[in-house]
């Protein structure tokens, strides 16, 4: 990615090529840092937090989020902001019931119908924000309603278990892992999203997809005037956001092992946070994967950690919040410099 | 020209599907959405003088009761409203029941009030989500001679004629007394309760730990979190977990809280070895009792509280007294109980 990044910064300032890489890699270096940092501080604070269960607790907790994450950074990168992906997420997981649950179909089935799902609602946001001209904050805004109100609908309001289907809540917390070598017991939903987030990486920094999602964040305008279809390309950009959202659908219905029809709003604040912390900037045309994964681990080892310190959890939100306050100021400092 | 046209047909599908939805709305509301033309036309027939509502019960014209509950998502506020909708058949009354998104939503479910008031109902149930800033609006209820009765949680004033409700310190003490049972009355237990604001959440809590506090003198609370999402309330309850390896049980202040317990304790791999006691019911809760995993959990009973708010509503646009408070009652439930016939009627799914 860093080769598309780079073109692209150079097609806008070519003086700053190598400078715009520096920081690039400062950002995600800084933010590595306080990864480090902040594990090494909880470690020395309470013998409890660096065990092996408490560290796949917290991977664990970080996959959800993390996934949506994963997808909203796409979108993040073309400058816009998709607000569904939580109550996406839960239309996805409800789905996902209503198939297996409902209908009786086989697991694999069920997983296709929850990605299309979040593919589908990805779809018709990127439709209305790019052919309808609709800004993606009211779009997405809107379509976080629609998905939410249709999750409540479709499961008459009523959890939807997935109590006869026992391989089901091995999706997220069986361990293939922990199969192939004994005691290396990382639950499968850690696995997805690391292979959720190779894959993102791929299509981010080695496709036309991918590219284009850096040029279009970087200059629209200049993007379509040299030939690209920016409205194809990002219905597609959108869509692939609401595949990973159904993704992480059905990764927190397997660990329920029921499908909540009312959870899921305020995921996607919390998606968007990790993805800032991570460094892909909120005006759009930078951003990385790893950034975004590390965004996710710094929220989830810091809610773990004061957890564990038992700090009042008022206070825990407090940290979080002064945390993306930091988070998005290194941002800004960064971009400042590099103008 | 092509824009305008895009325009219109934009439009049309719009109003289209406007039109589909509403359609659909009032079908299946069982005619929910005629409510207030209802109300409204019986609030002209009997308009100034809602007491004198008996006669227009009589006389064939539905009285109409709307009740503003705390949320409507929730499987405990869905049993509510079939509890309602049950007393409302056997009265023939009409009754609408609503409630916000979430139990924050203070100023929403006060827009609902104020609407339901406008219709001119014959009576109103409400569960205040903050008693204090809907005092306004119960007095224009009372000046306007509507009755109102309070469900769920008391209002702070004297206008409701009655509450229907559970009393939940109470409710908390005995799941306290039956956590001291199950542990041997010693060791450490947390606490996770569903919200640290609301009269629920912080009457179970208090009820727990003042219990805890005063008999148990050798059981230690080590710590209480805060969350009412089965998925925060799973991670919450292994970091507690992590925190304090010689945790003995843990008690969960509502569904979704007891759900995060239950679910934290397993991916712990600490099943059978902290007790987990729970609030409410809903299936997930009512399995993990009949396997083990959950040693029992309090249920209020939600489908009396709506039933007894309609009946007490219904009596109040009578004329008759109603007793100040109705104690809807709680049960404490494990393996051995969940088949009972007193109990399965209290538990929803």
């Amino acid at each position: 990615m860093k080769k598309a990044a780079l073109a692209l910064e150079s097609g806008q300032n070519p003086g700053n090529r190598t400078f715009a890489f520096k920081s690039g890699f400062l950002q995600q270096f800084l933010a590595f840092g306080s990864l480090i940092a902040l594990v090494v501080v909880f470690s020395l604070a309470s013998e409890n937090f660096f065990r092996f269960s408490n560290i796949v607790g917290i991977l664990l907790s970080t996959a959800v989020i993390g996934v949506l994450a994963l997808g909203a950074t796409f979108v993040i990168i073309t400058g816009g902001i998709d607000l569904s992906v939580g109550t996406v997420m839960t239309l996805s997981a409800v789905m996902t019931g209503v198939s297996i649950t409902f209908w009786g179909t086989p697991i694999w089935i069920g997983l296709i119908v929850g990605v299309l799902t979040g593919a589908a609602c990805g779809l018709v946001s990127g439709y209305a924000v790019s052919r309808l001209k609709i800004p993606p904050f009211i779009a997405t805004l809107a379509m976080m309603m629609v998905a939410k109100g249709l999750a409540l609908v479709i499961s008459g309001t009523k959890p939807v278990y997935f109590t006869k289907t026992p391989g089901f809540s091995e999706i997220a917390l069986g361990s293939v892992l922990g199969d192939l070598i004994p005691g290396f017991d990382i639950p499968n939903a850690v696995l997805v999203f690391f292979l959720a987030a190779i894959v993102g990486s791929v299509v981010l920094t080695r496709t036309l997809v991918g590219r284009y999602n850096f040029a279009i964040g970087s200059n629209e305008e200049a993007t379509r005037l040299s030939g690209v279809n920016v409205n194809l390309w990002k219905v597609v950009i959108y869509t692939i956001t609401g595949a990973f959202t159904g993704i992480a659908g059905i990764l927190i219905a397997s660990r329920l092992n029921s499908a909540q029809p009312a959870l899921g709003q305020g995921y996607e604040l919390e998606a968007i946070a990790a993805v800032v912390i991570g460094g892909t900037s909120l005006s759009g045309g930078k951003g990385t994967i790893v950034g975004t994964v590390i965004g996710a681990l710094i929220m989830s080892v810091l809610t773990n950690g004061l957890r564990i310190l038992s700090v009042p959890q008022e206070w825990q939100t407090v940290v979080v919040g002064i945390v993306i306050f930091l988070a998005v100021y290194v941002d800004i400092i960064r971009r400042r410099k590099t103008a | 020209m092509l824009k305008s046209k895009k325009g219109w047909s934009m439009s049309a599908l719009l109003l289209a599907s406007v039109l589909t939805v509403s359609a659909c709305g009032s079908n299946g509301n069982n005619g929910g959405n005629a409510a207030p033309a209802s109300g409204s036309a019986k609030a002209s027939s009997s308009a100034s003088a809602p007491a004198s509502a008996p006669a227009s019960g009589t006389s064939g014209d539905k009285m109409y009761i709307p009740i503003i509950s705390k949320g409507f998502q929730h499987q405990f506020w869905q049993a509510v409203k079939q509890g309602a909708e049950k007393a409302a058949a056997e009265y023939g009354v009409q009754i609408t029941f609503e409630g916000p998104e979430t139990e924050e939503q203070v100023d929403k479910q006060l827009e609902m009030l104020q609407v339901a008031l406008d219709k001119k109902p014959s009576a109103i149930g409400f569960a205040a989500l903050d008693s204090q800033a809907a005092l306004p609006y119960l007095q224009k209820a009372k000046d306007a001679n509507i009755p109102v009765i309070a469900f769920d949680s008391g209002v702070d004033s004297d206008i409701p004629l009655t509450t229907a409700s559970t009393d939940n310190k109470a409710a908390a003490a005995l799941a306290a007394d039956k956590m001291a049972e199950l542990i041997g009355g010693k060791g450490e237990i947390a606490v996770i309760a569903h919200d640290q604001t609301s009269r629920t959440g912080v009457d179970r809590r208090d009820g727990f730990v003042n219990q805890i506090k005063e008999k148990y003198p050798d059981i230690k609370i080590v710590d209480i979190q805060y969350s009412g999402d089965h998925l925060k309330a799973t991670d919450l309850t292994k970091a507690i977990l992590q925190a304090h390896p010689n945790i003995k049980g843990m008690f969960g202040t509502n569904e979704g809280a007891a759900i995060g317990v239950l679910n934290g304790v397993t991916e712990s791999k600490l099943d059978g070895k902290v007790v987990v006691i729970g609030f409410d019911s809903g299936k997930a809760q009512q399995d993990a009792i009949k396997s083990g995993k959950m040693a029992g959990a309090i249920t209020q009973n939600p489908i009396g509280i709506g039933y007894e708010t309609v009946k007490a509503a219904v009596a109040t646009i009578k004329g008759e007294t109603v007793e100040k408070n109705i104690d809807t009652g709680f049960y404490w439930y494990d393996k051995n109980n969940i088949e009972d016939e007193k109990i399965k009627a209290v538990l929803y799914e």
